[in-house]
């Protein structure tokens, strides 16, 4: 692999990777909202 | 009424939004795209366009979403009407029925290919075949040379409906969670195959490295070709399911204080991930490991990896042996197949919900409903090519970005961007950098306004092309449809007004 093509490649792989990761990781780790919620798994009783 | 539909969890819906943005493009476009408009140096004019044209408008989207859901409209027909009170909005909010119906016809055809070459694969049907005989058993297939591709679209159509038939969070939600995961782990498998993959072993000429550098290969000089930022503006706009009212109807969903910003940026990214990670990793390290440069070169020379992902991939996973190549084979077809149905499913619900909010249908008969539309719908596509071409050409390309640029407009400029920034930053759990706000109302509008001007000419030359008796049908179908929703929408409002829904 040429130096310039490995560079594109790891920079936008690793890049992309973090950035996915870390905006995911905010959604699991925010807690969820007062309810009623648009969630109905978290519900305490069923709609 | 009666729609009273509901996600189960925030992760069930990220994951359900992602899916839907992930297509078999991802895998088969966006390399394919790469190659043809500058190597790795297609990637810069891509993200560039993925942050000034991509994040604004799937901010737009879910915020106009969001706001037509808080007032009980879950299609675009009366989301627009809701935003704006001139009566033409709610027609042009059509575009977000008419697309999801003319493209699910196409596209659940196009769906059951991956289902029935996975069938294929696992049960050896490619072992021992040449790689012309592959590519003759998939021109005999797409040819209706048997029964079998009735058989799959069929099969197909009604995992589809059932999967809709039991609603957002049992059915929708469900299959994003199972097919995403699956979907990933499938893609870091097969990424990992095409990377590592050596000459000399099972008859590569090439390292797979060799296919990954071809990629990307940055060639600087491309960057100020207008064309490779078309391209790239192109690949974005398709790659995120915008403008197709899919995104509008999964989002109504949400509640007013409930986060969007957070939600879009992530379902976002994650399309990223697969499709300049994984996308990138699999079809040209593979076929450029056995095929070489010059002939991928030649293949993608259209824009697309299709014929590469269809007919020479199985053809060279029956190189790696018996077990490797069923074992690939199924992860390959069942990624796509998984890729395709997060996104077929989500073509169905704006109609759906148009259907429950407006008439009072109950859930299942909607589902059915959408089902038996496609099924008329689809009958040229799988019939012939020509008609299939033309359903993917005006629906599936044109369609979005009249759609599209009619709705910044309609957000930025006439719902205006004080309440437009409000709807989108409400309930936020992230501070959404105020340079959105004016690159929704500038730079986005013009990002679409060039894409639109760049497409007249092949809308023109397509328009007065010669056409097959097939392509007419087609057309006409296309426009039947449209007016048909016409109808349907101005029922609806007559109906609303009299039952006080409407002012």
């Amino acid at each position: 692999m040429t130096n310039s093509a490995l560079a594109m490649y790891l920079a936008t792989i690793i890049t992309v990777t973090i950035i996915t990761f870390y905006f995911f990781w905010r959604v699991l780790s925010t807690p969820p909202k007062k309810e009623p919620d648009s969630y109905v798994n978290n519900d305490d009783e069923p709609r | 009424m009666s729609n009273k539909e509901a996600w189960g969890s925030r992760v069930g819906l990220i994951l359900a939004m992602a899916g839907n943005a992930v297509g078999l493009g991802n895998f088969l476009r966006f390399p394919a795209q790469a190659i043809q408009n500058g190597g790795g140096a297609f990637i810069i004019p891509y993200l560039v366009c993925f942050v000034l044209m991509g994040l604004p408008l799937l901010f737009v989207e879910w915020g106009m979403g969001r706001y037509g859901g808080s007032l009980g409209q879950h299609s675009t027909p009366f989301i627009f009407g809701a935003m704006d009170k001139r009566k033409f909005w709610k027609y042009i909010g059509v575009f977000g029925i008419f697309t999801n119906l003319a493209v699910a016809a196409y596209y659940c055809y196009l769906e059951s290919w991956t289902l029935s070459w996975a069938y294929h694969s696992v049960v050896g049907d490619f072992m021992g075949k040449s790689q012309e005989e592959v590519t003759g058993m998939f021109t005999s297939y797409i040819g209706l040379g048997t029964s079998e591709p009735i058989v799959f679209w069929i099969i197909c159509l009604l995992l589809n409906t059932w999967i809709l038939s039991r609603g957002l969070s049992g059915g929708v939600e469900i299959a994003a969670k199972v097919g995403m995961p699956l979907l990933i782990l499938f893609g870091i498998i097969l990424a990992f195959q095409g990377v590592t993959l050596k000459a000399g072993e099972h008859g590569a000429v090439n390292d797979g490295t060799v296919g990954l550098s071809y990629l990307w290969t940055p060639n600087f000089d491309t960057i100020w070709d207008g064309k490779v930022w078309l391209a790239a503006a192109g690949q974005i706009f398709f790659t995120l399911s915008l403008g197709m009212g899919s995104i509008h109807c999964y989002a109504s969903y949400v509640k007013k204080k409930d986060d969007i910003a957070l939600n879009a940026m992530s379902a976002g990214w994650m399309n990223e991930f697969v499709e300049v990670v994984l996308g990138s990793a699999i079809i040209i390290p593979i076929a450029v490991g056995y095929l070489g440069i010059d002939k991928i070169v030649e293949m993608t020379s259209g824009g697309s990896g299709f014929s590469i992902g269809f007919m020479t991939l199985p053809y060279l996973f029956t190189q790696w042996g018996d077990v490797l190549s069923a074992i690939c084979g199924l992860m390959w077809f069942g990624l796509l197949f998984f890729a395709g149905i997060t996104s077929s499913l989500a073509m169905g619900t704006p109609v759906m919900g148009f259907l429950q909010d407006n008439f009072g249908w109950k859930r299942q008969p909607a589902a059915w409903a959408f089902g038996a539309m496609v099924l008329l719908l689809g009958i040229p596509c799988v019939l012939d090519q020509g008609a299939f071409n033309e359903f993917d050409y005006w629906a599936g390309t044109v369609a979005l970005v009249i759609f599209a640029l009619a709705e910044i407009i309609l957000f930025a400029w006439v719902f205006g961007m004080t309440k437009g920034w409000k709807e989108i930053t409400d309930g936020a759990d992230i501070k959404v950098p105020i340079i959105f706000k004016y690159i929704i109302t500038y730079v986005t509008p013009l990002f679409l306004i060039i894409v639109f001007a760049g497409s007249l000419e092949s809308i023109w030359a397509n328009l007065t092309r010669e056409t097959s008796l097939y392509e007419n049908i087609a057309r006409a179908l296309l426009v039947a449809t449209f007016a048909a929703i016409c109808a349907l929408v101005y029922v609806a409002y007559k109906k609303g007004v009299k039952e006080g829904r409407f002012k």
